[in-house]
């Protein structure tokens, strides 16, 4: 159990539901950087049996090293729990000079459920916006569509492309939007991927101490509210791509989500449920 | 003789079903093989709505078709819903 200091807030996991990632730049140290980085030239860096229990993958290799970070503990003891499944890894390669991105696209195959997992994404080296970075589309976790379905979608208002710092270090739910922009360098770019299933019941896992009595208080439509930089706030902020009527839809997927990652059944954002969930007698 | 016109394609996706309204995604493909576009090449919207597009000399040859929902999936979220597809014909002679 890591050490509670290390637990996301509140505030983060309102982030990863509402667009689907968290972001933690320069995490990991250069040594564990250059190790892995090693690691893949020799070709040495070897997943294991899907289903296998997290703490029973990479002793001895600088994954492991990795994966003991107390920083890295505490987000995925956050989002999946203490000692999820090992799902599958990769070390995906972009080569030099090519041609064109990969197509946007959503990682396995279309997946409806409440619960999810995680992907950790690791960039062991630096990546400066030449050579591409993976190109995140927040916010597009709760759309259903299954794998490269999504293909002919070239930009939208608001992607991220991963332009970061060796060590950088990405979480994200299992149906974020992403692919991997091209390389127009003479550089290969690698990115480390470990995909993760939670065998708890995710509810309350992050350091919820910062949830006040306050902070689900409904507060007035047409107000200052949505702005704010609390959790209703943060779930009621919407990405440049939505579409005016869609995005009514995604804050609704949000509080659906944060109803199951919380308990609290009641919990609201602007209305949008509590006012279709009052029945007359 | 063969032709010499080619094809460059358009699609803007638009916040809501109207086509002046703004534009939040694009894609564009040339038949000319003078620019070669892919995933992530750009953040600047080509325009900002697509009666721009129209504007600028681009026809429409295909607007979303508007479905209700289908029952139960009334809250479900999926792909773009207003593509807006457009083209313009370039002799390549």
């Amino acid at each position: 159990m890591v050490e509670k200091q290390y637990l996301l807030s509140s505030k983060q996991m309102a982030e990863f539901v509402a667009r689907g990632f968290l972001r933690f730049d320069e995490l990991v140290p250069d040594e564990i950087n250059r190790d892995v980085m090693r690691g893949i030239d020799q070709q040495n860096i070897k997943g294991h049996r899907s289903g296998t229990p997290l703490s029973e993958c990479y002793h001895g290799t600088p994954i492991r090293q990795l994966l003991d970070l107390p920083q890295i503990q505490g987000l995925i003891q956050s989002l999946v729990g203490e000692d999820p499944l090992f799902d599958h890894d990769a070390i995906h390669v972009r080569e030099p000079n090519e041609g064109k991105a990969q197509g946007l696209h959503a990682d396995s195959i279309i997946d409806c459920r409440t619960h999810f997992d995680i992907q950790l994404m690791y960039f062991p080296h630096d990546v400066p916006l030449e050579m591409g970075g993976t190109l995140l589309l927040p916010g597009s976790h709760f759309r259903r569509v299954n794998e490269s379905d999504v293909a002919a979608y070239q930009n939208m208002r608001g992607q991220i492309p991963m332009v970061c710092k060796a060590g950088s270090v990405l979480a994200l739910h299992h149906g974020i939007w992403h692919c991997g922009r091209q390389n127009q360098t003479d550089r290969r770019r690698y990115m480390y991927k470990l995909r993760l299933n939670p065998v708890v019941r995710q509810m309350r896992l992050w350091n919820d101490d910062d949830l006040d009595d306050d902070y689900r208080e409904a507060k007035a439509i047409h107000s200052a509210f949505p702005m704010g930089d609390d959790v209703q706030g943060i779930l009621a902020r919407r990405e440049p791509w939505f579409e005016a009527a869609s995005g009514r839809l995604e804050i609704v997927n949000r509080i659906k989500l944060w109803r199951f990652l919380t308990g609290d059944e009641e919990f609201d954002v602007h209305y949008w449920l509590g006012r279709l969930e009052n029945m007359p007698a | 003789m063969a032709s010499t016109l080619r094809q460059q394609v358009l699609t803007l996706y638009l916040q809501n079903s109207a086509l002046d309204s703004n534009v939040v995604g694009w894609s564009i493909y040339d038949g000319t093989g003078k620019d070669a576009h892919t995933t992530g090449d750009s953040d600047e919207a080509p325009y900002e709505t697509g009666l721009d597009a129209l504007r600028d000399g681009w026809r429409l040859i295909q607007q979303p078709v508007l479905i209700p929902p289908y029952p139960g999936e009334e809250y479900t979220t999926s792909f773009m819903k207003y593509g807006f597809l457009f083209e313009k014909l370039e002799d390549v002679s």
